[in-house]
């Protein structure tokens, strides 16, 4: 099972920068089209540095490392046991082409449901634009499920 | 902060967006996994979903929670986002094609404008929920200098 001293868990930071071109290509795939997103002007024209990042590109960035599960493997959790059960954006400021963001990820919390069958991780992740400024947090809960035989954790 | 302008007012109970989006390709989740930088091979590799037990390879959670970032972007603006949660549901198989929608919860006033609570679905063909989320919003209604 997970361990619940590791509650409290904070991870190092990792920084990384955002792109034009990979933030066109996240655009592109997901289909979104709202103009500070696509059109530079645009962005340019409503106040931003450069063009904007969708509302869960954020997530990305967390993954966008050599070792993008490295927090799950700190904690001895076996990835191919883990699901995704939410995710939660909270926006303070928007993210663009060129910032350089600082990912921090604490963990919350941790406990067990169905007699520990299964485990859940909390994770809060705070990105950090290079003002200084938190541009957006996120808090994501992991479903960890537990080695039965007989059971398929995924439907 | 350039928020949209909005010139209706919104009450609860509206169904503010409804977004249907094309098959799910593996073309897309290919291009998916490149884009948001989720290399986890069981939603692109067939044999590697196969060992794990699975008949095929399955959409990244983060897709659909995509296209519900569409609907939001596209009905209130970028800017008037302020907080975007989802509970993972369900799995998008292949060739799902997903309906998104967004409807009002609660209204309340704000500054010049309006604070909405919204609840977001993502239902697959078979009438399952795939993401079940929330969001809230707010909205300027006056004319701005943007």
């Amino acid at each position: 099972m997970v361990d619940i001293s590791q509650i409290g868990y904070r991870h190092p930071p990792h920084s990384v920068d955002v792109e034009r071109g990979k933030l066109l290509f996240f655009a592109r795939t997901i289909g979104e089209t709202h103009p500070m997103c696509v059109d530079e002007e645009a962005a340019r024209a409503a106040g931003l540095p450069g063009l904007a990042a969708p509302p869960t590109y954020a997530f990305s960035l967390e993954l966008d490392q050599p070792k993008p599960f490295a927090v799950l493997e700190a904690l001895g959790v076996r990835l191919d046991r883990i699901l995704h059960g939410t995710q939660r954006f909270i926006y303070h400021a928007p993210i663009c082409a060129g910032d350089r963001i600082t990912l921090q990820t604490v963990v919350e919390d941790i406990y067990e449901k169905k007699g520990g069958a299964m485990g859940f991780i909390v994770m809060r992740t705070t990105a950090t634009n290079q003002h200084g400024e938190i541009a957006v947090e996120m808090t994501k809960t992991v479903v960890v499920r537990q080695s039965r035989s007989g059971q398929r954790g995924v439907k | 902060m350039n928020a949209t302008v909005h010139s209706r007012r919104y009450a609860a109970g509206d169904r503010v967006a409804l977004l249907q989006i094309a098959p799910i390709s593996r073309a897309t989740l290919a291009l998916f996994a490149g884009a948001s930088n989720d290399h986890n091979p069981m939603h692109i590799d067939l044999d590697v979903a196969r060992a794990a037990g699975m008949d095929d390879v399955f959409a990244q959670g983060m897709l659909p929670m995509a296209y519900l970032g569409r609907v939001l972007t596209n009905a209130f603006g970028l800017r008037s986002l302020r907080e975007f949660g989802v509970r993972f549901a369900a799995i998008t198989h292949v060739r799902d094609r997903l309906e998104c929608t967004a409807e009002v919860l609660s209204v309340a006033d704000h500054a010049a404008g309006q604070r909405l609570d919204l609840k977001l679905t993502v239902i697959n063909p078979r009438g399952e929920a795939v993401l079940i989320g929330d969001a809230v919003v707010e909205i300027e209604l006056q004319q701005v200098n943007t």
